[in-house]
């Protein structure tokens, strides 16, 4: 069953007098539980892509269709209740409010989702468990490291336990060992059946995903899973 | 977003940036401050004349001799003699008006008051019983003037307390026998003191009955006849009936003068009453002046904080929850500001009134209301823009800062 449909996706910008395409005539079809790594040069379209997945940006034309229902014809208010049940976000930055705790962090969007505080510690607690984060729960962003600011994240995408999960380089701040630790949790939760869409330019990192989108200039060139079936 | 959590994530939201937060709190409180430190001095103001006025005596109406013409030359007046004195007896025909209450004629005089080898000069009113009621004059020792027919003269004496400290020093003054001019005088009544006031200051003078005193000075003439109305509605019916009664008894002639210290009052009252309202109204710029810092503390809240706007959208924030956490804290700011600044203002009004005792510099219920609401509305009316701003801010440009 199809997560994704994107069917003649096209967004521009106008800068100043020159139309850029960030993306023309684009068709894209994701199932549920794949891992799909989106790869190409910078200026290629794919972080506009993931913005339009992630429903932070709107096309010009085209229809998005997530699981199965138009979400681009919804309005913005719809669009951030989409956004807080159905999509995680994991950012090359991580993207951490400084003043938070980890814990708080982690939170934010059952706070933002109305959850009843009670809840929100069960889960939280559940999560800091999970991520190996039992003894960070009370440190702040700046009292972290690299690898444990990108956990914070990844438990913060996964708490209200999304179906779909956009990662933007997340290992894109990170040194070998914990990229490859941050990856390893993203796989994980691929595994128990969260789709998983990463953006990188890293080969190394795109090859371990089971596709491959290759974008430019605002179209896919290549698609692996065309190669496999035909 | 629950209520409470928008609370929690505005007050934290402020707290991290510890300077911006105080510098607009206080702004906000310097403001709220200033209505209530100066309100609390014009309305201070205002109650000191009041308070001294009244202690003048209630719905007092008071008669002079002599007209208050400001016509010019009036050839009628040329032609006619000089106005009448005001006598006793004017007074007692005074006392059956019907709104008339209360009459107290008063002759004065200066005089010598002696007891055992001291002397001091001294003020000297003639008067009679009811002349202390009028005035509200309160005794420490003994008793008023009797109430006695006016054209008694009574040999005894009321005095001052300063009068009494300096003549008798610490021995007892009820009983003996004084001497005022050439006169043997009992006392009779000691005066509380009074201090300095706007009225007649009665700590320095003697009271002794009306007849007395004219005796004493040789003359039949009255310095003023003060009459207290029945009621506050009933002094214009006073005023007219005393005048009417008194040019009656003077063959036709105003020659005299009636005012009303209600009159006199209410004009003070009104003049510092607007002066209040004045010094309010330009401490009220401050007011606003500080809701301006709030909203551009607000502004750059929002452009210092553009990521994390952007995140909270990217984690599923509507933008209403954003511009209630936005103005939430604005409001927030304002309202510490605006209790800190009450706390601020009541502490200066109290360090006023410990400076100047006689000064009840207390500021008036309305103006904190006023001051308190102000700020509040400031803060919240200056927090929407910041607010719909944050709120509309595209989240992928927003993430894109960083």
């Amino acid at each position: 069953m199809p997560l994704i449909e994107l069917a003649g996706i096209a967004r521009h910008f106008q800068l100043g007098d020159t139309t850029v395409k960030a993306l023309a005539g684009l068709d894209l079809r994701i199932d549920a539980g794949e891992y799909v790594a989106v790869m190409g040069p910078s200026g290629s379209g794919k972080s506009t892509l993931l913005n339009l997945l992630g429903l932070l940006d709107r096309p010009n034309e085209g229809t998005y269709r997530l699981a199965g229902t138009d979400v681009t014809t919804l309005s913005a208010e719809e669009q951030a209740r989409v956004r807080s049940e159905r999509i995680g976000f994991v950012f090359q930055s991580f993207h951490l409010v400084p003043r938070l705790t980890a814990a708080e962090n982690i939170a934010l969007p059952m706070t933002l989702a109305g959850i009843p505080a009670k809840e929100r510690a069960t889960r939280v607690a559940a999560a800091l468990a999970g991520f190996g984060l039992e003894n960070r729960a009370g440190h702040r962003p700046d009292q972290l490291s690299g690898g444990q600011r990108q956990r914070v994240a990844i438990a913060r995408a996964t708490i209200m336990r999304p179906a779909l999960i956009l990662a933007d380089e997340p290992t894109g701040n990170l040194d070998r060992h914990t990229g490859e630790e941050v990856m390893h949790l993203l796989e994980d939760l691929n595994r128990q059946g969260v789709t998983l869409v990463v953006v990188t330019h890293d080969q190394t990192l795109g090859a371990r995903a089971h596709r491959q989108l290759l974008m430019e200039d605002g179209r896919i060139e290549r698609d692996s899973a065309d190669l496999a079936y035909g | 977003m629950r209520f409470a959590d928008t609370l929690r994530f505005a007050r934290d939201a402020a707290a991290g940036y510890p300077l911006r937060t105080t510098l607009s709190v206080l702004a906000m409180s310097i403001g709220v401050a200033a209505v209530v430190v100066l309100t609390a001095l014009g309305d201070g103001a205002r109650r000191y004349v009041v308070g001294q006025f009244s202690s003048l005596g209630a719905n007092l109406v008071i008669v002079l001799p002599g007209r208050s013409g400001t016509g010019g030359f009036n050839p009628a007046n040329a032609i006619t003699t000089t106005p009448r004195d005001l006598t006793v007896d004017d007074a007692a025909a005074v006392r059956r008006a019907p709104a008339v209450g209360r009459v107290g004629p008063l002759a004065v005089g200066t005089s010598e008051i002696a007891f055992g080898g001291r002397l001091r000069e001294v003020i000297v009113a003639g008067t009679n019983h009811d002349y202390f009621a009028i005035r509200g004059l309160e005794l420490a020792q003994g008793t008023p003037l009797p109430d006695e027919d006016w054209n008694r003269a009574s040999p005894v004496i009321v005095i001052g307390a300063k009068v009494r400290e300096e003549v008798f020093g610490a021995a007892p003054a009820i009983g003996q026998l004084v001497r005022v001019g050439d006169r043997r005088l009992r006392v009779i009544g000691v005066m509380k003191s009074t201090g300095q006031g706007l009225g007649m200051n009665t700590d320095e003078i003697v009271i002794v009955p009306v007849a007395l005193a004219q005796a004493m000075f040789n003359s039949n003439t009255l310095f003023r006849i003060l009459i207290e109305a029945k009621s506050r509605e009933a002094i214009p019916d006073a005023k007219a009936q005393a005048l009417e009664i008194v040019k009656q008894r003077h063959r036709g002639e105003e020659d005299v003068t009636v005012i009303t210290q209600d009159a006199v009052l209410a004009t003070f009252d009104r003049l510092l009453g607007a002066l209040t309202m004045g010094v309010a109204g330009i401490a009220a710029i401050s007011l606003a002046v500080a809701g301006i810092l709030v909203m551009n503390v607000m502004l750059v809240a929002v452009t210092q904080r553009t990521a994390e706007i952007g995140l909270l959208k990217a984690l599923g924030a509507s933008g209403g929850a954003i511009r209630l956490a936005f103005l939430a804290e604005a409001a927030m700011l304002s309202a510490v500001g605006a209790l800190v600044g009450y706390l601020l203002g009541q502490a200066g009004a109290f360090a006023l009134r410990q400076v100047f005792p006689v000064f009840p510099a207390y500021a008036p219920d309305w103006a904190v209301i006023a001051a308190l609401t102000t700020a509040l509305g400031t803060g919240l009316l200056f927090g929407v823009m910041p607010a719909r701003r944050a709120a509309r801010l595209d989240p992928v440009q927003a993430l894109m800062k960083h």
